[in-house]
């Protein structure tokens, strides 16, 4: 089974990867186990319908009046031969500078997850060590060639695709467990490990990784730390800011910075690895990342459950703190509309017989299953009687366990399959962070542009995400590109936001999609000093360009 | 048509979504500290009996839905959960952990539980996943001298206690067709199992859990077979390694795979 993660880029390019998601993976897991077979009967949820890629409108086009830096210098033979020499391996350079017949290989590197953007790059280079990141982006910044470094391309901001014809640095070669220590949990391993593997390799050992997202069957820790991934279990296990205890990372120069300290505790100067952390591939490239790693947890509870209001989410939340506190590792927040859509999309019958404009999952994670069942249980009958939840359900074993997180794992994924989304990820005081749904979904029937049938482009605008966290993810699905839609959205969210501190971008980061609002979130002091770290660390701006500041 | 009077055998078995691990003895499965479940098979047959009490498919009604586990005390938990789904009582043969009945005992136990209870209608699963045997419906049907219909897909229930199954069969279905008394055994496709709710949850509490123990149906846990070894499939013999996706790719190209 360990080699099913590695596939999954294959897979997706053939045009069907139901790559992220983990639960029917898991459920096949088991039909190769005999005496089990009839697990073989649950559907698979999703065949990803075909390659978006190719219709997809090219960045360029999109967005015209990003203009290409003419600083950059246009690839030639000469420079390929000068990374394939480097590299050797046939498959670490895929070329399509001089090779035309490679561009279906590298259009899967040049389009993001969402099929929403779409660059022109001509190379794809895989360094096979920390040496090889090293002396490719020495040459690209002598030769001022600009670099986009890329993990699981899982990102949903633009930050892992090209723009024009910068040459992708994809890290999926260099995926090994360098080192772990049984003792004090500490994992070392290489940035392109698929995180799902790092778990896989941890679960053999009683550990798990800190972090889970539902892109774990593809996206890399070195992209996750890239983007400072916030993930499913924030709640319990805090940000990556905490748990990384070091890293290795290229700069622009090809400077090979080791920090891959493995100590909890160092206060000798500035913290310098934690600019590494969300800094999204503008100040260099992860090649290492050594992380603390916390004791798997025996017992996993996990309920789902249906309210009337957002204030009895919000009681329900303070009600899971207060009675829960230690063992509550998720409380996720779903709509009626985002449920819908996933009901839509996999035709799975629902947890609950009625609908509810909202509903909740919460997870515990403990060394005791009864005891944390019981907990669980008393909860929910508290919470029921005092009519704060109105159904509810408890999974009863492992696969009623997985099923249930599908609710919630699965809403990105059927949205993908429904047409494109205006994705904003956002955090707001949680008083207010259901009212940015309304209000915007108020905004865009009013505008006349949602609607049930095929003559409004936007089929529904639904809420969801972390509320542990303070984390919104409002969704506006459409079943078409019409750009009196953006107008609608932007920068109404962006002001709404701000008036409230809220920031623009809680987990998913700025890529080119965000570039332009960070003001919204930051003042110009900071954004000033932001512009100074990235030409400290990447003076002539190969990494990562036209995004992020 | 006579009122259903349904019981429903269930077993506690290790979770399906866990993968079995062999004991270090070689002597079975490991099953201490793993997670257990329901033994799917018998999922469907507590749902196959709620649903034909609520869809109200049997002319005469349900009288009586009662659920039975010989199983450790643990399996109290999959009896209440089964009473959550709809089921009316439960009975509880208490085992110790890690005793096992081999499916003619509980083939005999099941008998005398029939007939105290007054069932007409049996449904179990058409095996438990531990061991799949596939052996107790059909042998507490040869010891009640009752009709069987195993791996059923679909039950339908008609006039003067008539009831037709369809059957999953190599290359189709096959519908047979019995009067009351009668075993159905369960197949994967005959419905698709509910999640309990949680007001049944807690209402399912207050549901009566009989208890009892092998001795009061005179059964002991003595085994006729004996395990003499248990052994994992044999390892898969491995293949050649590529470096990395494109690497296969061209791998599958020479081949002429694509
Ligand atoms: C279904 C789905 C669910 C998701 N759920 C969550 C969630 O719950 N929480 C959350 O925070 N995010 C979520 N995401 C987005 C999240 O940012 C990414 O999934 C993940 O963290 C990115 O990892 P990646 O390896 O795919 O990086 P990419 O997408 O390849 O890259 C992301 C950015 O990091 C840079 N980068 C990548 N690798 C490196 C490296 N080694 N060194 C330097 N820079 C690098 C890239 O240049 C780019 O700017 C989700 C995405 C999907 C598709």
């Amino acid at each position: 089974m360990a080699s099913r993660p590695q596939l999954a880029p294959v897979l997706r390019r053939l045009g069907r990867a139901p790559a992220h998601l983990r639960r029917p993976a898991a459920l096949q897991q088991s039909v190769s186990l005999p005496t089990r077979c009839f697990s073989s009967s649950r559907p698979r949820f999703f065949q990803r319908t075909a390659v978006v890629a190719k219709s997809t409108n090219f960045t360029t086009e999109t967005y015209p009046d990003i203009k290409r830096d003419s600083r950059f210098a246009q690839l030639t033979p000469e420079h390929v031969d000068y990374f394939r020499g480097l590299l050797g391996s046939e498959s670490a350079v895929i070329d399509g500078v001089t090779k035309h017949e490679a561009a279906d290989d590298i259009e899967p590197f040049n389009s993001d997850w969402m099929g929403k953007y779409r660059g022109r790059c001509q190379l794809v280079l895989k360094p096979g060590s920390t040496d090889e990141v090293s002396k490719i982006l020495k040459y690209c910044n002598d030769n001022m060639l600009a670099v986009v470094p890329q993990g699981g391309n899982t990102g949903l901001v633009g930050g892992s695709v090209p723009v024009f014809d910068e040459i992708v640095v994809n890290m999926g070669r260099m995926n090994r467990i360098i080192d772990f220590d049984e003792v004090s949990g500490t994992l070392v391993a290489d940035a392109g490990c698929i995180l799902e593997s790092a778990d896989q390799f941890l679960a053999s050992k009683g550990y798990i990784f800190p972090l889970d997202l539902a892109a774990k069957g593809s996206c890399h820790i070195g992209g996750n730390l890239a983007t400072n991934a916030g993930g499913l279990r924030l709640l319990r296990y805090g940000s990556l800011h905490g748990t990384v205890l070091g890293i290795e990372a290229v700069l622009a120069d090809g400077t090979v910075v080791d920090d891959l300290c493995k100590l909890r505790k160092n206060n000798t100067g500035y913290d310098l690895k934690q600019l590494f952390i969300g800094a999204e591939g503008t100040i260099g490239i992860i090649t290492k990342v050594s992380i603390l790693c916390p004791q798997r947890p025996q017992a996993q509870n996990v309920a789902f459950f249906g309210l009337e209001s957002f204030e009895q989410v919000q009681l329900a939340f303070r009600a899971a703190k207060g009675q829960l506190s230690e063992i509550l590792s998720a409380f996720e927040l779903m709509d009626e509309g985002s449920q819908a859509l996933v009901r839509q999309v996999t035709k799975n019958p629902s947890p609950l017989e009625g609908r509810y404009p909202f509903y909740c999952l919460i997870e515990t994670s403990g060394s005791n299953a009864d005891h944390d069942g019981e907990k669980l249980q008393s909860f929910l009958e508290d919470v029921m009687e005092k009519g704060i939840v109105a159904d509810g359900t408890l999974a009863q074993d492992e696969t009623q366990v997985k099923s249930l997180w599908a609710w919630r794992e699965d809403i990105t994924e059927s949205l993908s399959h429904l047409g494109g989304t205006y994705k904003y990820d956002v955090s707001i005081p949680l008083k207010e962070m259901y009212q940015l749904v309304e209000d915007t979904r108020a905004r865009v029937d009013a505008a006349g542009l949602l609607g049930d049938s095929d003559e409004f482009p936007v089929r529904a605008v639904v809420g969801y995400g972390h509320m542990g966290d303070a984390n919104l993810h409002l969704n506006v699905a459409t079943r078409r590109f019409d750009e009196r839609v953006e107008k609608v959205l932007e920068p109404f969210i962006y002001e709404w936001i701000a008036e409230r501190q809220g920031s623009i971008s809680a987990e998913h980061g700025l890529g080119l999609m965000k570039k332009k609002y960070i003001g919204y979130s930051r003042n110009p002091t900071m954004i000033g000093l932001m512009k100074n770290i990235k030409n400290t660390f990447d003076p002539k701006g190969i990494l990562n360009p036209y995004k992020y500041l | 048509m006579s009122a259903l009077r349904i019981l429903v055998p269930i077993k506690r078995v290790i979770d399906y979504a866990v993968k079995p691990r062999i004991n270090k003895t070689q002597t079975g499965v490991e099953t201490v500290g793993v997670n257990h479940s329901t033994n799917p098979f018998d999922d469907l047959s507590i749902e196959e009996s709620v649903q034909i009490r609520e869809k109200k498919r049997a002319p005469g009604g349900v009288e009586d839905i009662c659920v039975f586990s010989a199983g450790p005390p643990k399996a109290q938990d999959n009896l209440r959960n089964a009473l959550a789904i709809g089921a009316d009582r439960a009975i509880h043969v208490a085992l110790k952990e890690g005793e096992d009945l081999e499916p003619l005992s509980v083939a005999k136990m099941l008998k005398l539980v029939t007939e105290q209870q007054k069932s007409n209608l049996v449904i179990l699963g058409k095996q438990s996943i531990d061991d799949d045997s596939n052996q107790t419906g059909q042998m507490l049907a040869g010891l009640l001298g009752w009709p069987q219909a195993t791996q059923a897909c679909g039950i339908e229930f008609g006039a003067g206690d008539m009831v037709s199954v369809t059957r999953e069969v190599d290359g189709g279905v096959e519908t047979v067709r019995a009067k009351l008394p009668l075993i159905i055994t369960t197949d994967l496709r005959l419905n698709k199992p509910r999640y309990a709710n949680l007001p049944s949850i807690m209402k399912a509490k207050k549901k009566p859990m009989e208890k009892k123990t092998l001795a009061d149906y005179g059964i002991t846990s003595e085994r006729r077979l004996k395990v003499l070894k248990v052994t994992g499939p044999e390892a898969r013999q491995g293949g050649g390694k590529v470096e990395d996706v494109d690497g296969m790719i061209s791998k599958l190209k020479e081949l002429g795979a694509i």
